[in-house]
This record gives C-alpha cells, sequence and structure tokens, in this order.
C-alpha cells in the first residue's frame, strides 16, 4: 500500500521523530542547543541540505550504480553543505560562528544519509522532497523545544539572538541572576535529552494503552449489538413460525 | 610542556565526547559491553590518528591550489577513502588486528567524531609549520583516547545498568543519556585545568 502525501510528511514531525523516535542526529543535537535559535538555524540549514539532497538522490536513482551509492550520496551531501556554509556565512554570520564546526559536520549528520538511503532512493522526487521537508521539520522543532528548555533554564532567556542588525528575545525579571548554568553546558544537554525522550516514550506508552483500549471497547460493542441483531433475528423467526402455525390452524 | 598539556588537553579537558558532542552516535550505539566499547574505541584511535596527517596534507595542497572552500567535501571523500584503505591493507597484512576492528571501520566514515578532530585541526593549528602536522597528529591520536576512556566508563555503566531495575519509560536511551549526563558533570571538573 503507497502510503498518502500527507501521511509522508506528519511520519517525520511525530511518529518517526528523528531525534526522539529514532535517534539520528544525536551530536548537532546536543551541541546546538544551547539556545532556541541556534536549534533553529542548525535546523533549517540541515533542512534546506535535507530537501536538496533527497531531491538529487531520488532525481539520480536510476543513475547511481547500487555498489558506489554511498560514496555518491556522501558527495551530493557534501556539495549541499558547501553551499549553505557559503550561504549563512555571506548572509547571517552571527548564525555562522555560533554553528562553528557543527554546520560543516551536517555532512555525517546520519538523518540526512539515512533519509537518502532509506526513502529517496526507492522514490518519486516529489515525495521525496515532502519527506525531506517533514523529516527536517520534525528535526527542527526537537531541536528548538531543547534549546527552548535549556536556554531559559541556564541562562533564563527566552529566544535570544540577531539576525543582522536586527536583535530580539526576551529576557524574564531576574531570572538571568536565578539561571543554573548547568543546562547549557555539555551535563545539561545530556539531562534534558535523556529526559524529554523518558517523556515522549511514556506519552507514546499512555497513547497506544488508550488507542488500544479503545479498539478493545470498540470491538466490545460490535459484539454485543452483532448478539441483539441475532436476538431479535431469533425472537422474529419463533413469531414468523407461530404466526405460520397459527393460519395452519385456521 | 606544550606536548604534554596538549595530550591532556584533549583526553580530557576537551574529551571529544562529554565537552565537545562528537562522536555521540556511536557513543550511545555501540557501548553495550565493554569488548565491543574497546573495539570500537581502537578502530576510532587508528583512524583518527591516520586521517589527522592525511587531512593536513590535503589541506595544505588545498591552500596551494587557493580552493579551500571545498575543504568539507575533499575531507569527507579523503576520510571515507583511508577508511576504505585502511579496511583493505589491515586484511591484507594484519588480519588479527582486522577481525577485532573489522566491524567497527565502516561506521566510522559517518562517524563525526574524525571529520569534526580534521576540521578543528586545521582551525587550531593551520598547516603552516611542520610542527603543526606532529601537532594535528597527537591531538587526533588522543582525541580518539578520550573518546575511548569516555565510551569504555559508559558500557561498563550499561553492562552493570542492565540488572536494574529501571523505570519502563526510561529503559533504553533516556537513561543511558543520564549516565552519560553525569559522566559529563565529572569531566566538566577538568575544565580550566589548562587555559
Amino acid at each position: 500500500m503507497k502510503p498518502s502525501k500527507s501521511k509522508i510528511f506528519t511520519n517525520g514531525i511525530i511518529t518517526s521523530n528523528p531525534v526522539f523516535r529514532l535517534v539520528l542526529g544525536t551530536c548537532p543535537t546536543l551541541a546546538v542547543t544551547t539556545s532556541a535559535f541556534n536549534g533553529l538555524g542548525m535546523g533549517l540549514a540541515a533542512t534546506l541540505v535535507l530537501v536538496c539532497s533527497n531531491a538529487l538522490v531520488s532525481l539520480l536513482r536510476k543513475v547511481i550504480p547500487d555498489k558506489v551509492r554511498i560514496p555518491c550520496f556522501v558527495l551530493i551531501i557534501a556539495t549541499f553543505v558547501t553551499l549553505v556554509e557559503m550561504l549563512l556565512k555571506r548572509f547571517v554570520p552571527a548564525l555562522y560562528s555560533a554553528l562553528g564546526i557543527y554546520l560543516p559536520l551536517i555532512v555525517v549528520n546520519c538523518i540526512i544519509l539515512a533519509r537518502a538511503e532509506a526513502f529517496a532512493s526507492t522514490n518519486t522526487v516529489g515525495d521525496s522532497i515532502l519527506d525531506g521537508l517533514g523529516m527536517g521539520l520534525g528535526f527542527t522543532l526537537s531541536l528548538m523545544t531543547m534549546g527552548f528548555i535549556r536556554e531559559f533554564l541556564g541562562a533564563g532567556t527566552i529566544f535570544v539572538g540577531s539576525l543582522g542588525e536586527i536583535e530580539f528575545g526576551a529576557t524574564l525579571g531576574a531570572m538571568p541572576d536565578y539561571a543554573m548554568s548547568v543546562f547549557v553546558m555539555p551535563a545539561g544537554g545530556f539531562l534534558v535529552f535523556g529526559l524529554m525522550m523518558a517523556l515522549i516514550n511514556w506519552a507514546m506508552d499512555k497513547y497506544e494503552q488508550k488507542r488500544k483500549a479503545k479498539l478493545e471497547a470498540e470491538a466490545l460493542h460490535i459484539e454485543e449489538s452483532k448478539r441483539y441483531l441475532d436476538e431479535i433475528a431469533e425472537s422474529e423467526e419463533v413469531k414468523v413460525e407461530n404466526l405460520e402455525g397459527q393460519e395452519v390452524e385456521a | 610542556m606544550t606536548y604534554f598539556l596538549l595530550i591532556i588537553g584533549a583526553v580530557f579537558v576537551n574529551n571529544f565526547v562529554l565537552c565537545q558532542f562528537l562522536g555521540i552516535c556511536p557513543f550511545l550505539g555501540v557501548s553495550k559491553k565493554t569488548d565491543t566499547a574497546l573495539g570500537m574505541g581502537l578502530a576510532v584511535i587508528f583512524v583518527m590518528g591516520i586521517a589527522s596527517v592525511f587531512t593536513w596534507l590535503i589541506q595544505k595542497l588545498l591552500v596551494l591550489a587557493g580552493i579551500e572552500y571545498l575543504q568539507t567535501i575533499a575531507f569527507i571523500l579523503v576520510i571515507a577513502a583511508l577508511v576504505q584503505l585502511v579496511e583493505m591493507v589491515l586484511k591484507r597484512f594484519m588480519p588479527a588486528l582486522y577481525s577485532a576492528l573489522g566491524v567497527y571501520l565502516p561506521l566510522i566514515t559517518t562517524n563525526c567524531a574524525v571529520l569534526g578532530v580534521a576540521i578543528l585541526n586545521i582551525q587550531i593549528y593551520g598547516v603552516a609549520s611542520g610542527e603543526s602536522l606532529l601537532q594535528a597528529f597527537l591531538n587526533g591520536v588522543f582525541s580518539g583516547v578520550g573518546f575511548t576512556i569516555a565510551i569504555l566508563l559508559l558500557a561498563g555503566i550499561r553492562e552493570k545498568m542492565d540488572v536494574d531495575m529501571v523505570p519502563k519509560p526510561f529503559r533504553g536511551f533516556p537513561i543511558t543519556l543520564i549516565a552519560a549526563s553525569i559522566m559529563a558533570m565529572a569531566f566538566a571538573a577538568f575544565g580550566g585545568m589548562i587555559s
């Protein structure tokens, strides 16, 4: 069965979220999420690379020989990463320096190679672009959420960043004085990631249980109504028999 | 003395996994048992040492040709080719070592620690002097040693944790991440040892 377009798109955001469900791309997830703005920037950069590489891999899927496909994918990805690097350096230098070494390291981000191998190399261009968008959006949302939590607890600010000359973000009263700097340090990154993953596992478990219970209840309901219908049908038969009997007597 | 500081810095202060978040995928993925963790660690030390030297040479060529912007593409190709080459050479000449490291070698191509150390070496030491080649090599090898120490410690903790009663949502990755978090706190104490 072929999945629908919307299913391909939402797959990456919730059911197989690359960060929390597939546990791919953990290095940038932990490293750049010291602030929500950095998380957003990293997410968008990776999304751009993911969509472009998915499209090109899918376009060339009949041309690339099977044996050398992985080096080909890596080369395609590296090309787009270099392009994104140049664009950011020119237009958003603040983000470029904030992401630092993790920007060229998008090349070895396993999400991108995994999607090229598992999806784009066997699907049409349109579907591959949708898949890239969904996965990228799931990645971006996860990074932003983690960045938001770590920035708030670790620095006491909300979405601080700058784009060229425009600066934005908010500081909550005396919050920075009570900030726990451990949250913007590596230890805090591991801790927030672990706790969030546990929370999502718990929520998914609850959701599954609820769905199962609902299905069981529905099955029970169907059985009951069947039995009810059978009973009605039986009593009708009895009535018909009685009527026939009466007719014969008459 | 500078080399001593470089080594301590690479192994503890700037530990690749716990302080710089490089090589997290194998750190989480191949740390279920201590012996597989050791195999992965040795393979990483080996490849990172060789890759540091080769990427230094490549960067020198790129600078000479004036095409430094191709760094990312050139490095990833060199590393992929190098891993393949190391695999073939080991298989031919050192079968014992090959059978010990074999399965881990292909995984290393997509290990961001290797590409990471190559790029960091260039950023920190540059390619101007011959001394920087030695520094890059030492940094590569001892960053690998730091990775090995971290993954071995985590594998030891995970082996113990296997028999513990962990709450259901925490089983698998979450509790591993929290253990890594406590390890990172311990390693954060090395910070400031070298300025």
